[in-house]
């Protein structure tokens, strides 16, 4: 029984190969772009962690300069003497400036157990690492580190991308940097009786172990914005299953009745159809991964590229096929599919075995239906609105994104019904009435591909404004924090010092950077010391301000604070900040902090001073109308290295390029989603146009010709896209702002602003229009050369 | 005694409210007899029928096939019936599209798991479907299309045959064709035959008549 019964289910596919092939190729599409970003995400995470693991970031407690980036060998020796179990690190950066090579050096007889290619098991004994004193890197590093170093080069793949790690009189010797180091790494267990650290070095601080990398977390927006992506990419795609799933259905209602009236059991069926639906998943999800693979191996340089540039993260630019990865995207597959099928097997297995005899029943329930999508649209958009005014947490946001997608979804086929029957009844010609009542008749075939087309317009229109909006920001901030024409690091205090008197009367202002990281309101914050000048009320925008900004804050009188720190501890303008000492001062603004994972105060220099009188700067800021002549004083005057000068434009620049990198993966899958919405559309056309002969067979014979039947198919279609586009647009605003304004502020701590961009929007809507015609070309030709022997068929009762 | 049938009642919500369609049928059917049912539009001939074949639930009232009341068996055994011992021939033909005419023939027999080739290919050639074996029903014309119903309502060897208006959409000769054709191959087997139809000439070929009207037998 079994075999008969999926004999004759299985033969509607062999009879309907185009059906069989839209199914799929939904299903593919659906999977390859969720898959590809998450291949994307999953090796940048991998990065993340094999560089965490590889260096002990995020495992350890850590002890750091409080100021300048180096820890002398006399106070790495004071510190093993007075029992602190700490192993020192070193690093730096090899290499031509475009693609350097982050060197660490560490001490395999002090790190803690576990660090390195050494505790990872690599191979190599400690007694042959001391005396062989390699470099270990991973293949692709280690090809471009020969030549670059005089040191013997070992291949290990568990070595972070673009990274190496030796010995630390290894790394001292290859950066120059004998007798210092840049950290020391915490052992887990340290004794009890040994001398408190403020004792032996004060000018240290301890940072303890996080859960995560702070590249993990900085680069948390970019994945999350990458997965909302991939997400509504896959609910298109889902549309499209959906509609072949219900055409399938629909056409085998009556196969279904007959199966059930020759003896098959209800129950074995719906259990044959699930069977088959998980097969074709399966193989849908097996195209889709392989298809995802390739989407992401296209995208991963420009997003590693991008990674790099915006937050210094180390990501492959190859990919590798993970279990995880590949069986999830298998998994959301026949998720997906289940999502897609349940009302079709519902329908099933509710389908009473004789429909005639309940017609009435049947028109009850299709009135029923429109009544419930109506409700279930305006609950949805009104929780929506609710949560969008009452709603709080990353959940809630998640939660307004799905009901303010799902509702406008459900809302758009009533809409356009609605709009339509407005045409209808102002049209005057017989051949506008007809078109119009024609149009609204095939809504319900066209509606799942429209809502696909909705879905993909609006995440079009929603990331693009967001990933604008995003740009035009992070310059403007740039503007801001790179005001400075030159930067420069200095080696020590003492040669800051002497710097600062060499620039005196080259420079307008000298900008010196005084930081510490210290807790404010309870959470990890850095408190800043700015030297208050023209720069700074010139060029820095705050989000939110008290009159005379600068000025309080230069005397002393008040503090800024950055936007994370405001939110998270819950204090704005006006409000009072507890800093160090216990003193209290009011809040005189708030700046934006974009990709900061922590707070930040700025007090006067002058008050840092008196806060952190041990505190020195080494880095600093210089203003200046002629960079180059004082780019050239400093170096062949002064002896400063070309690698402690840093010139604005070239950061700009590179800024800026990377944000190009960045736009092209969007650019990539703003194209992938919107022809995955393009070939909803084109197959529903299709498959609408084998059932379609029926309807246009009477307007044909009343006189109008089938080339003229063919063009108003066409102009239909262009009609029923440019509604769509008209209602993508207020939608995709609406994404963006929960984007921008909810999701960002609940999962990062800042709001970015909203921005829009009309004449990209106006592209994209033609892009739409181009897709609808195209989709609509080849089903409406088919149309019009539809034999007339067919068309008399209809009235011949033979079809 | 093959069918006997009780007191039985059915009825459906229309828009004013319930429509008693049988108002208390009581019939009997002996192996190899032919029983025409007929009666004018909404008299309950076809529902009668649905309730004979497990299509339907009744109201109240007791169908015995074979000393099996039926009107008592959830879907799966009202399924097993007509799997195993009814085999239903539709005005509408009610082909499956996808399958060609072989494994439509072949269809509920093998869903009954007593498919044989040579009865099947002897049902065809009998019904001069010989040559029509690889088509798919919308190749083939209204005429042959019922040929292919009947010989799949044949080929699984049921103890009753259902016919609800057999040939009303087939024109008066081809009816004729079918009708003898079909009235033969019912002899052969031995089954009991009940046929709904409208037209007197039909019915006077049955061994029996009964007469429906609103619901009750005339």
């Amino acid at each position: 029984m079994i075999k008969a019964g999926l004999s004759a289910l299985l033969s509607h596919w062999r009879r309907n190969p185009l059906q069989l092939f839209t199914l799929i190729a939904g299903l593919a599409l659906a999977t390859a772009l969720w898959s590809g970003v998450q291949a994307v995400n999953s090796e940048a995470r991998a990065s993340y962690d094999a560089a965490a693991a590889t260096l002990g970031e995020g495992q350890y407690d850590q002890l750091l300069p409080v100021t300048g980036e180096t820890i002398s060998q006399e106070t790495f020796v004071a510190l093993r003497r007075a029992g602190w179990l700490v192993g020192p690190v070193v690093e730096g950066r090899v290499g031509p400036l475009a693609a350097q090579i982050r060197l660490v050096g560490i001490d395999p007889l002090t790190a803690p157990g576990g660090l390195g290619p050494l505790g990872n098991g690599g191979g190599m004994g400690l007694a042959q690492f001391l005396q062989d004193q390699p470099v270990f890197a991973n293949a692709q590093t280690a090809a471009r580190l020969e030549g670059l170093i005089d040191a013997p080069v070992v291949i290990e793949p568990t070595i972070a991308p673009d990274t190496a790690i030796t010995d630390i009189s290894v790394a001292q010797r290859l950066l120059n940097a004998n007798g210092t180091f840049n950290r020391l790494i915490l052992a887990r267990h340290q004794p009890l009786n040994r001398v408190p650290l403020g004792q032996i070095a004060p000018e240290l601080t301890r940072r303890a172990a996080q859960a995560g990398s702070d590249v993990a977390r900085l680069t948390d927006s970019f994945h999350l914005n990458l997965t909302a992506f991939g997400l509504l990419s896959f609910a298109v795609g889902i549309f499209i299953v959906h509609g072949a799933i219900g055409l399938a259905f629909e056409q085998r209602r009556a196969m279904v009745r007959t199966l059930r009236a020759l003896g098959m059991p209800l129950r074995m069926l719906v259990v044959l159809l699930a069977g088959e639906l998980l097969v074709l998943a399966l193989i849908g999800g097996v195209v889709g991964v392989c298809l995802g693979y390739l989407v992401a191996a296209s995208l991963l340089p420009d997003v590693a590229a991008t990674l790099k540039g915006l937050y210094g993260a180390q990501v492959s630019g190859t990919l590798q096929l993970r279990p995880t990865w590949w069986l999830s995207g298998l998994a959301i597959s026949v998720l997906g599919t289940a999502v897609a099928a349940t009302g079709a097997l519902i329908s099933v297995a509710r389908m009473p075995l004789l429909a005639s005899a309940q017609p009435r029943a049947w028109a009850i329930a299709r009135g029923k239906a429109r009544h419930v999508q109506m409700a279930t649209s305006l609950g949805l958009l009104s929780i929506a609105g609710i949560l969008a005014l009452v709603g709080d947490g990353l959940i809630m946001g998640f939660g307004l994104l799905a009901c303010l997608l799902i509702g406008a979804a459900l809302a758009l086929p009533l809409l356009i019904e609605g709009i339509l029957r407005l045409a209808g009844a102002r049209a005057h010609s017989v051949t506008a009435q007809w078109f119009w009542a024609d149009t609204r008749q095939q809504l319900p075939g066209l509606s799942l591909a429209l809502m696909a087309l909705l879905l993909a317009m609006a995440a079009n229109v929603g990331v693009s404004t967001m990933v604008s909006s995003f740009r035009l920001t992070f310059t403007g901030f740039l503007d801001q924090r790179l005001a400075a024409e030159l930067y420069i690091n200095t080696q020590s205090t003492e040669q800051a010092r002497a710097m600062e008197a060499f620039v005196q009367d080259q420079t307008t202002e000298i900008l010196p950077r005084l930081t510490v990281e210290i807790e404010l309101s309870g959470l990890p914050a850095e408190l800043n010391g700015a030297r208050i000048g023209p720069t700074y009320s010139d060029n820095w925008s705050l989000l939110a301000s008290s009159p005379k900004v600068w000025e309080r804050v230069a005397t002393g009188e008040a503090v800024l604070i950055n936007e994370q720190l405001a939110r998270r501890a819950e204090i704005w303008v006006g409000d009072e900040l507890a800093i160090p000492q216990g003193q209290l001062l009011p809040i005189a603004g708030v700046f934006g902090d974009y990709g900061n994972p922590i707070g930040q105060t700025i007090i006067s220099e002058a008050m840092f001073r008196a806060l952190h009188p041990e505190v020195q700067a080494t880095r600093f800021g210089l203003r200046t109308d002629d960079p180059v002549a004082l780019t050239r004083a400093l170096m062949q005057d002064f002896g400063l290295a070309a690698e402690g000068i840093t010139n604005q434009e070239q950061i700009k620049a590179f800024s800026l390029g990377v944000f190009e990198r960045t736009f092209t993966v969007t650019a990539a899958l703003n194209i992938l989603t919107l022809s995955v919405a393009g070939f909803a559309i084109f197959m529903s056309l299709l498959t609408l146009a084998g059932m379609r002969v029926p309807q246009l067979a009477p307007a044909w014979a009343l006189g109008m010709t089938r080339r003229r039947l063919g063009q108003l198919e066409l102009i239909r279609a262009v009609v029923l896209a440019v509604l769509t586009a008209a209602l993508a647009l207020p939608l995709g605003l609406g994404l963006a702002w929960v984007l921008l304004a909810v999701v960002n502020v609940e999962a990062f701590g800042w709001r970015l602003p909203m921005y829009l961009f009309p004449r990209d929007y106006a592209v994209l809507g033609l892009f739409a229009l181009g897709a609808a015609v195209l989709a609509a070309a080849w089903p409406a030709r088919r149309l019009a050369q539809t034999p007339p022997a067919e068309l008399l068929k209809v009235f011949a009762n033979e079809r | 005694m093959l069918l006997t049938v009780n007191a039985l009642k059915k009825s459906y919500s229309g828009a004013e409210g319930p429509v008693d369609v049988l108002r208390g049928i009581d019939m009997q059917v002996a192996a190899g007899d032919t029983l025409a049912l007929t009666g004018e539009s909404g008299s309950g001939k076809s529902t009668l029928l649905h309730l004979i074949g497990g299509l339907d639930t009744a109201d109240s009232g007791s169908i015995t096939l074979n000393d099996q009341e039926i009107s008592s068996l959830d879907d799966a055994g009202r399924a097993m019936i007509r799997r195993k011992r009814v085999g239903i021939i539709f005005q509408q033909f009610n082909l499956i599209p996808s399958l060609d005419v072989m494994a439509n023939i072949a269809f509920q027999a093998r869903l009954a798991g007593v498919f044989d080739t040579k009865s099947a290919n002897e049902l065809a050639d009998a019904l001069g479907l010989g040559a029509q074996l690889k088509k798919f029903p919308d190749q083939l014309s209204g005429g042959q299309q019922q040929r292919v119903a009947i010989a799949r309502a044949l080929a699984a060897k049921p103890q009753l045959i259902l016919a609800d208006e057999p040939t009303g959409n087939l024109d008066e000769t081809t009816a004729s064709e079918v009708m003898a054709q079909m009235l033969a191959l019912v002899a052969q087997t031995g089954a009991a035959l009940v046929m709904v139809t409208h037209s007197p000439q039909l019915a006077g070929q049955m061994s029996r008549c009964l007469h429906l009207r609103q619901g009750l037998l005339a």
